[in-house]
């Protein structure tokens, strides 16, 4: 069991475990709480990945925007300060069992793909990986439509959401 | 290479031979270093921090024309002690009906983002935590952690006025992240890379005269994040009974009150080093590092006294005034200014140093003035609404009289 | 050396948990929960393929930048439109927002 192993073993752990409180808990500032853990146990793992711009840029958008937004947004939406009645609505087996079948059947298709047992490459040392994702981000021959079409998105989003919940007294 | 030119190195080998030669396998050993020049470092900064209480409470004092504490020892040094003595044995309260975990996490978040913070500040070439090539965004995100400090705590106190002023403090600060990233992109452009150890390294010249408006918009910006006056809403005394932390007692209080000062200190710290050179002295830190550290230190302590003076003398800004001046008039001017800074290093590629030098101040001026005559020529229709109305209500008041 | 079929499956658990929260919860704000999960374990697989993958090929992390845009703009309307609802209706059950106009 390599140090990596092990350190990876422990952040997915506890990611999982996150991710299983978000979808459970009865009260939902804590369920938007546990997804503030499961989202920076995510965050460890694009590190472990040695995707570090990823990491980063996953705390400030995802932590330090979404879930933010998020607790506003369960703050803004109750009737009053406790939390009235179960969680869980009638289908919920029906869920489970849909969950359970998908993780089992993933888990099926990926055993049968012998790409599976792959070892990661060193990455050489002269690779500046920020450089090349920024190559990549805005380069003509690279993704620069698709970066720049995310952009307009991002700004009629932003548009919508502020004349959606716009609060006309 | 010795212990003066290289301290970490040296401590770090001789521990490893010292660990090794207990019988301990080498990761375990590295890990094991690691954790200590962790410990190292905070218990550093916390003893910082309780110098810091003291030169809060004595630049305050005179900038109120008093003396400050000067009984408990001399000059008042031992009197950050003696207020960590008061907290610690205080009656630690959780209010009825507040959700305890909840609750107390948030003074420990509040604290380890600011302590996260120092993991890349670089002291000196060699004496930094670690040498993130992407330092610029780790403080975003460091910031974003404490954002969501301050939304725990004014939501688990279970009190009306802990949450406005949560929500309010979370608003402004979610809102100023935007001017101050985009300022922080300034060095990132100058310098090539986004690691602080090269943006420093790329200062021959001070980032301060290439680009003066990105050092003020950076300041502005940096208070708001910290939730300090002029922008300090969530804390107002008189407005909210000092917001999110309201039903905060002894040291948790501690904590989120000291957590501040090392905050204001460390955004001190950034400010020199984005804009002032950092560790750089006119070759300085070549001799050895802890020359490099006294300079920076000493250069923080400057950045520290501006955000101090800021916030001593200027008044609080309404909350609806504050998220307009960042929407309205801060944003807007920070996307101009890296639109322009961009433009001209492209242009001033490859002038002399003198030429792009004062080239380059000389369109963030300009710039400058444009948006504030912007700004005037608002104000002025502003006050004209407001006199028009109040000119034609005093004839009517006149008229009426008569 | 972490075998790439770690993260795969990680991945494939975060997504079936995700799943899990969408399907069953009631809470028209806790389905977004879910859906946030969901978006998250599809990261993880495209950092994942990146890195096991060629890592001079950057286009693993670049789908991974436009999901997190993605994301975040659906975050954003979805819970404008919940807060909406809200107001409307005074309530966020999924269950009981199931008239279209009245």
């Amino acid at each position: 069991m390599t140090g990596e192993q092990i350190a990876f073993l422990v952040v997915a752990i506890f990611t999982l475990v996150a991710g299983l409180l978000v979808v459970t808990t009865r009260n939902l500032v804590h369920a938007a709480l546990w997804l503030v853990a499961t989202l920076f146990g995510v965050a460890v793992t694009y590190g472990l990945l040695r995707a570090n711009f990823l990491a980063v840029v996953q705390v400030v958008v995802y932590i330090g925007a979404i879930a933010i937004l998020f607790i506003f947004a369960v703050m803004l939406t109750r009737k009053d300060m406790r939390d009235q009645g179960p969680q869980l609505n009638r289908n919920w087996l029906v869920g489970a069992i849909l969950a359970m079948l998908t993780f089992v059947g993933l888990f099926f298709l990926l055993q049968s793909w012998n790409g599976m047992s792959m070892r990661a490459a060193e990455i050489p040392l002269k690779f500046d990986v920020v450089f090349e994702l920024g190559n990549a981000l805005t380069s003509p021959d690279g993704y620069v439509l698709p970066f720049e079409i995310a952009s307009v998105l991002l700004v009629a989003a932003l548009v919508g959401a502020v004349y959606v919940a716009f609060n006309r007294k | 290479m010795s212990f003066w030119n290289d301290p970490l190195k040296v401590v770090a080998d001789w521990l490893l031979g010292v660990f090794t030669g207990w019988g301990m396998s080498e990761t375990l050993a590295l890990i094991l270093i690691g954790f200590l020049g962790v410990l190292l470092l905070i218990s550093l900064l916390m003893m910082l921090d309780i110098f810091l209480v003291w030169v809060e409470r004595k630049v305050v004092s005179r900038f109120q024309d008093r003396i400050g504490p000067n009984r408990v020892g001399p000059y008042g040094l031992i009197q950050p002690f003696a207020d960590i003595i008061k907290l610690i044995i205080k009656e630690d309260i959780t209010p009825g009906g507040a959700d305890k975990v909840v609750y107390n996490l948030a003074p420990i978040l509040s604290m380890m983002s600011v302590l996260i913070l120092w993991a890349v500040v670089p002291l000196a070439p060699t004496v930094l935590g670690v040498d993130l090539n992407i330092g610029v965004l780790y403080i975003i995100a460091a910031g974003a952690i404490g954002t969501l400090s301050i939304i725990m705590a004014g939501w688990s106190s279970n009190n009306k006025f802990a949450l406005i002023g949560a929500f309010r403090q979370v608003a402004v600060m979610v809102s100023f992240e935007i001017p101050m990233l985009t300022m922080l992109l300034i060095p990132t452009i100058f310098a090539g890379s986004m690691g602080m150890n090269a943006i420093i390294q790329g200062q021959e010249v001070w980032y301060f005269w290439i680009a003066p408006l990105a050092a003020v918009i950076f300041l502005i910006a940096a208070i708001a994040e910290l939730g300090r006056a002029p922008f300090d809403m969530a804390e107002g005394e008189s407005e909210l009974v000092s917001g999110f932390n309201i039903e905060y007692s002894g040291m948790k209080f501690g904590m989120f009150y000291a957590g501040e000062l090392l905050h204001a200190f460390t955004f001190g710290g950034f400010l020199a080093i984005l804009f002032f050179g950092g560790y750089r002295f006119f070759g300085l830190e070549k001799v050895s590092p802890f020359l490099a550290i006294a300079t920076l230190i000493f250069k923080a302590f400057v950045g520290y006294f501006i955000i101090m003076w800021v916030k001593y003398t200027l008044l609080r800004i309404r909350i609806d005034h504050m998220l307009a001046f960042n929407w309205k008039f801060l944003t807007p001017l920070a996307f101009t200014l890296l639109m322009v800074t961009a433009l001209m290093n492209a242009i001033l590629k490859g002038t002399p140093t003198w030429l792009y030098v004062s080239l380059m101040f000389l369109s963030n001026v300009v710039v400058a003035w444009i948006a504030l005559e912007i700004a005037r020529s608002y104000s002025r229709q502003e006050r004209e609404k407001v006199e028009g109305s109040k000119a034609s209500s005093l004839v009517e008041i006149e008229a009426a009289h008569h | 050396m972490v075998p790439l079929s770690w993260y795969l499956i990680f991945a494939a658990a975060l997504f079936s948990i995700g799943l899990f929260g969408v399907l069953s919860r009631r809470n028209a704000v806790a389905i977004l929960l879910g859906i946030e999960l969901m978006l998250n374990s599809v990261n993880i697989n495209l950092a994942a393929f990146w890195r096991y993958g060629d890592v001079f090929n950057m286009t693993g992390q670049v789908f991974a930048i436009i999901v997190f845009a993605v994301a975040a703009a659906e975050v954003s309307v979805g819970l404008a439109l919940v807060i909406s609802v809200y107001r409307r209706r005074n309530t966020v059950v999924a269950d009981e927002i199931d008239m279209m106009k009245w």
